[in-house]
């Protein structure tokens, strides 16, 4: 009984959502292979061969898989699933635009966002904004499955798969790539980072947004997040949002200013080690989160949070 | 072009589920209940759609409980045309209702469906890639602009790292992220109006779809509780016990 996992990467580089994932796989079974899709993607293939426990990787290339197209995702997997029990993709943005369509194609469920492999059929999700968590048990032959990847450890390295090219299907008849704007920054992902520095709606302005939350992420090397408020308002772009339906992440310190704690934005960061809250309202439900709860107007608390993080050397 | 709008009644976004002692599920008695989020920008979406007069006809669908006649009243309310229920107590799951909506289409032919990117109770995000799918028509999820001309729907899309746009041929399928629009509120006249608009209420089994669950739900459990920590009196106090308590920097 052998289980696929369907790679995120960048081409160049395999993402670390992979190799928790793989961990998350090699608790269905010891015969994992990894697929590689996407357009001049040797080097991620030759990376992901690396990872310890993976047993083959395939590598399927094509202009529609580079860019993502669902649907060629779809037309590629399907078949491959003949020789497949699982098929396990991380749940980011990309992993949930084509999971679905394998699971629909092979009339089985999907079973989204699994956060603990109980056994090959069992798994556990969360629901409700993370209020519950679900156990379920599959009746289908075969699984597919999309895996919260902040709840597993990332696989190691030191593997030394074989890489082997496949054919990339037909691709996506009805579906034109237009255009992608991607946001360049130098600061760790948002998903993956050990720190991440979260801005709300009492930030007022993106320009406000900018020099109250980039200098802070800069001096402790942390990713920027946002509340659904500050987003939509223009402060951060859209893949800053950390919530039910935005990003979830779980780093080491999670640092909150001017942010109420709405369920939503809760379902994304509860699960992070370190809490820290900076409100001006002391019965804001952050706090009933937060490790640590400073009450206080981040404009006056920022700056001297900066001067203490500058006396201890940050 | 007829456009049809699938909405789902679940939680209201304000209120936290509570985990039955039983553990059998969410408790649902006697919880507000709405028309899930995503689906109300769905809702906006199309009938900014037919104001600007790319689309004829707005059709919204809900396949649930006598009581989801209530969210599609508020869906017509906004100015939906018309509604049908597909009624059952069933709890499906989105291949089920992914296979449900398949065969209303079959029916309605609409040219363009806009749903939810996920309902927020079970938070699956998978019916409309799975429809779309079902169907053979193109996806584009996660919508935060929609243009439609000349039989196309180019959709910007909010992926990881930024925005993508793709062109897809109709007809497709189509789902709201957050940023689409802010739907409106309906405004008293138009409640009034609704109420006379068509909902038809068809029985679930008149469709002939196996809605069998393929999952079997084993327990449903609350959270690992996080306790409230400490409040910290200066950010001086903060960075100390970040470095020497929590050992975090
Ligand atoms: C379908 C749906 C999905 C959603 N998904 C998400 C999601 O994924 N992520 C998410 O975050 N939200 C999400 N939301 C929105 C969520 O319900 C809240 O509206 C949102 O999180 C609020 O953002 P906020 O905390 O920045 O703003 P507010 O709730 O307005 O809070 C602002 C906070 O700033 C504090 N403040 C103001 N001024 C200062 C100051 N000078 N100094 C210090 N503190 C100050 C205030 O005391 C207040 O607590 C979703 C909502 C819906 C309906
Ligand atoms: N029972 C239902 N009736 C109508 N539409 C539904 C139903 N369940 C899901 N949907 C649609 O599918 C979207 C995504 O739901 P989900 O895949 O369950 O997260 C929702 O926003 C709705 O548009």
């Amino acid at each position: 009984m052998a289980v696929l996992v369907i790679a995120d990467h960048d081409n160049a580089l395999v993402r670390e959502t992979t190799h928790k994932t793989v961990t998350a796989a090699l608790k269905i079974s010891p015969d994992v292979d990894i697929l590689v899709a996407g357009q001049g993607a040797k080097g991620a293939a030759d990376q992901a061969a690396k990872i310890s426990g993976v047993r083959k990787v395939l590598l399927a290339e094509s202009d529609a898989l580079g860019q993502g197209i669902a649907e060629a995702f779809e037309a590629l997997v399907t078949p491959l699933m003949a020789n497949y029990d699982a098929v396990l993709t991380p749940a980011t943005s990309q992993g949930k635009n084509l999971s679905p369509r394998i699971a629909a194609k092979l009339d089985v469920s999907q079973i989204s966002d699994v956060i603990e492999v109980v056994d090959a059929k069992t798994f556990v999700r969360p629901i409700y904004a993370g209020n519950a968590l679900e156990t379920v048990q599959s009746a289908d032959a075969k699984q597919v499955l999309t895996v919260r990847p902040t709840v597993f450890q990332p696989a190691g390295e030191g593997g030394s798969a074989t890489v082997e090219s496949i054919d990339a299907g037909p691709g996506a008849a009805k579906t034109e790539f237009v255009s992608q704007e991607l946001v360049k920054s130098e600061r760790p992902e948002l998903s993956g980072a050990k720190i991440v520095v979260s801005g709300g709606r009492a930030m007022g302005s993106a320009e406000e947004f900018q020099r109250v939350i980039e200098p802070l992420a800069d001096k402790l090397g942390a990713a920027i997040g946002a509340s659904r408020a500050a987003v939509d308002a223009g402060y951060a772009p859209g893949d800053s949002q950390v919530g039910q339906t935005g990003k979830v992440v779980a780093p080491e310190l999670y640092v909150a200013i001017g942010i109420s704690g709405a369920i939503q934005h809760l379902a994304g960061m509860k699960d992070s080690k370190v809490i820290v809250a900076i409100n001006k309202d002391g019965d804001a439900p952050i706090f009933q989160v937060a490790d640590y709860g400073l009450v206080a107007d981040y404009k006056t608390a920022i700056p001297e949070l900066m001067d203490a993080l500058a006396k201890i050397g940050k | 072009m007829k456009l049809l709008v699938p909405v789902k009644r679940v939680i209201d976004y304000n209120v936290k589920a509570r985990v039955k002692a039983d553990q059998s599920g969410v408790d649902l008695a006697n919880v507000k209940m709405s028309m899930n989020p995503f689906c109300e920008i769905a809702v906006e979406e199309a009938i900014r759609q037919k104001e600007k007069g790319t689309a004829t006809e707005v059709v919204v669908v809900s396949i649930g409980p006598v009581q989801a006649q209530e969210t599609l009243r508020t869906a017509l309310a906004m100015g939906a045309d018309r509604a049908l229920l597909v009624q059952t107590d069933q709890d499906l799951e989105p291949l089920a209702v992914a296979k449900v909506l398949q065969a209303v289409i079959a029916e309605e032919g609409p040219e363009l469906v806009l749903m939810g990117k996920q309902a927020i109770d079970g938070d699956n995000n998978a019916t409309g890639q799975m429809l779309s799918t079902l169907l053979g028509w193109p996806q584009a999820t996660f919508a935060f602009k929609l243009e439609i001309e000349g039989g196309k729907a180019k959709v910007t899309r909010e992926v990881d790292g930024g925005l993508q746009t793709l062109e897809v041929t109709l007809p497709a399928v189509v789902t709201a992220d957050l940023r689409l629009n802010e739907p409106r509120y309906a405004s008293l006249p138009n409640i009034m109006k609704a109420k006379k608009k068509t909902l038809d209420v068809r029985e679930l089994a008149s469709y002939g779809v196996d809605t069998t669950p393929r999952l079997k739900v084993l327990k449903v459990s609350e959270p690992a509780g996080r306790k409230g920590g400490i409040k910290v009196e200066t950010a001086a106090d903060l960075v100390d016990k970040l470095k020497t308590e929590a050992g975090v920097l």
